[in-house]
């Protein structure tokens, strides 16, 4: 019979391929979310493409476009095991960290293949300057991590809710607003050409700030799952 | 030789100011069985998953222990399994999957071997590349024991645990139950005499 050895690492991979491998077969979270991405990109650039936006309205745009399409698609990761009534058997198998962080690297491969299709279209369809790409992907990155940090926990809070979708919107907007903040003032930086050094500040934020959602929400999450 | 014990203590769960059950105690130890006993609605499903920790009790205490040694939380969760209607596996994973998975997720490691002896024990040979989807009820409580069987439980719950299984399906089952009560420490939540008679101890449930 089995044996006992894997340590954290590895049952975080268990769910984290579990995950991968149910979306895979179903995609919905993936479909809702690159839909609503691509719904709101085309609609942004036919009603607006041509009119020469400012940087830090292009970036406003993007970050929107981001915000709402994660909070389309990412609670699924908790939602389905409570409407499918998996829960109950990932709770008495996983150890709560494991499920936390294989739930935190599936949202992030999500969001980072849905960034990886919208990302290029945004900047096709609205013209934006692509000089500094290389530093926007960065800030890219760091704001899906962010993310996902704090909405992997937000949608483990709320799947035992009546109204999931309007709760999950309603409680992550107060905790992702000082990030879409952030996003918004580095990614306008990085189009009107500033340099990495230029927005250090911004980058130091963007790191703490998902350093110190990731590390809150581990300690959380035992209670959270465990209520 | 390590002897595992699972003792409750005055335990009583409410919801609100429903009471559920009351003044519950009992004392197991490896290699004796427990079935819990009472009337529909009378919080034998309710006990089991305080037992496993799902709730927390009103009153009362839980103590898992190993060679006298009280248990954490982590390790009790990977001694631990349960059969039950209720609980569900995914559907759209294979048999094979599932059982990968909640093996993996336990801290285990299965080969395909054990994989075919364990679908051929339970009676889904030929059945392991299927969607769980794709079963029936009766299916899908045989791979939950599978499931069960691979965590090599030193404590096994069930909860009705022939419920959706066919003649054959019990058989198997009884099988189980009668390796499992020799070497763990067995609860089982049930009405039904045949299931009740492989306990040792009885609690019952209709306060």
């Amino acid at each position: 019979m089995p044996n006992k050895s894997a340590g954290l690492t590895s049952r975080a991979l268990a769910v984290f391929s579990k995950d991968l491998r149910v979306e895979l077969r179903s995609k919905y979270a993936f479909n809702a979310i690159l839909m609503f991405g691509i719904t709101t990109l085309a609609v942004v650039s036919f009603t607006l493409g041509q009119t020469g936006l400012s940087e830090r309205l292009l970036a406003a745009l993007f970050w929107i476009i981001m915000f709402f399409a994660a909070m389309a698609g990412l609670a699924q990761v908790f939602i389905r095991e409570e409407e499918t009534g998996t829960v109950l058997a990932l709770k008495l198998s996983a150890d709560p960290t494991a499920v936390y962080i294989g739930k935190l690297l599936f949202n992030f491969s999500l969001m980072a293949l849905i960034s990886a299709v919208i990302t290029p279209v945004f900047f096709i369809f609205t013209d934006a300057p692509v000089d500094n790409i290389l530093l926007f992907v960065l800030v890219l990155i760091l704001g899906v991590v962010g993310l996902c940090a704090a909405t992997t926990i937000v949608a483990a809070i709320i799947s035992k809710a009546g109204i999931k979708g309007a709760l999950f919107a309603v409680l992550s907007f107060p905790i992702l607003f000082v990030l879409l903040l952030l996003l918004v003032n580095a990614s306008a930086r990085v189009l009107e050409g500033a340099t990495i050094g230029g927005i250090g500040t911004e980058l130091q934020g963007l790191i703490a700030y998902a350093g110190v959602m990731i590390v809150a929400s581990l300690m959380l999450f035992k209670f959270v799952w465990q209520e | 030789m390590t002897m595992y014990s699972l003792s409750a203590v005055n335990l009583a769960k409410r919801f609100g100011t429903r009471k559920v059950f009351n003044d519950i105690s009992f004392e197991l130890e490896t290699g004796r069985s427990l079935a819990v006993v009472g009337p529909n609605g009378s919080g034998k499903t309710t006990l089991l998953l305080t037992l496993l920790g799902g709730y927390l009790p009103s009153k009362g205490e839980i103590v898992f222990s190993e060679n006298a040694q009280v248990l954490s939380p982590d390790t009790i969760r990977d001694k631990t399994a349960l059969v039950a209607p209720y609980l569900n596996l995914y559907d759209s994973l294979t048999a094979e999957e599932n059982l990968v998975f909640f093996t993996a997720v336990s801290g285990g490691r299965v080969t395909g071997k054990e994989l075919n002896s364990l679908f051929e024990r339970v009676g889904l040979a030929g059945r392991a590349d299927d969607p769980v989807g794709s079963y029936s009820s009766g299916m899908k409580q045989r791979l939950k024991y599978a499931a069960a069987i691979l965590k090599s439980p030193e404590f096994l719950f069930l909860d009705e645990p022939t419920a959706n299984l066919d003649d054959d399906g019990k058989k198997i089952v009884f099988d189980i139950i009668e390796e499992f009560k020799r070497k763990s420490i067995v609860v089982i939540a049930t009405n039904e005499k045949e299931e009740r008679d492989f306990a040792e101890q009885i609690c019952r449930v209709d306060q």
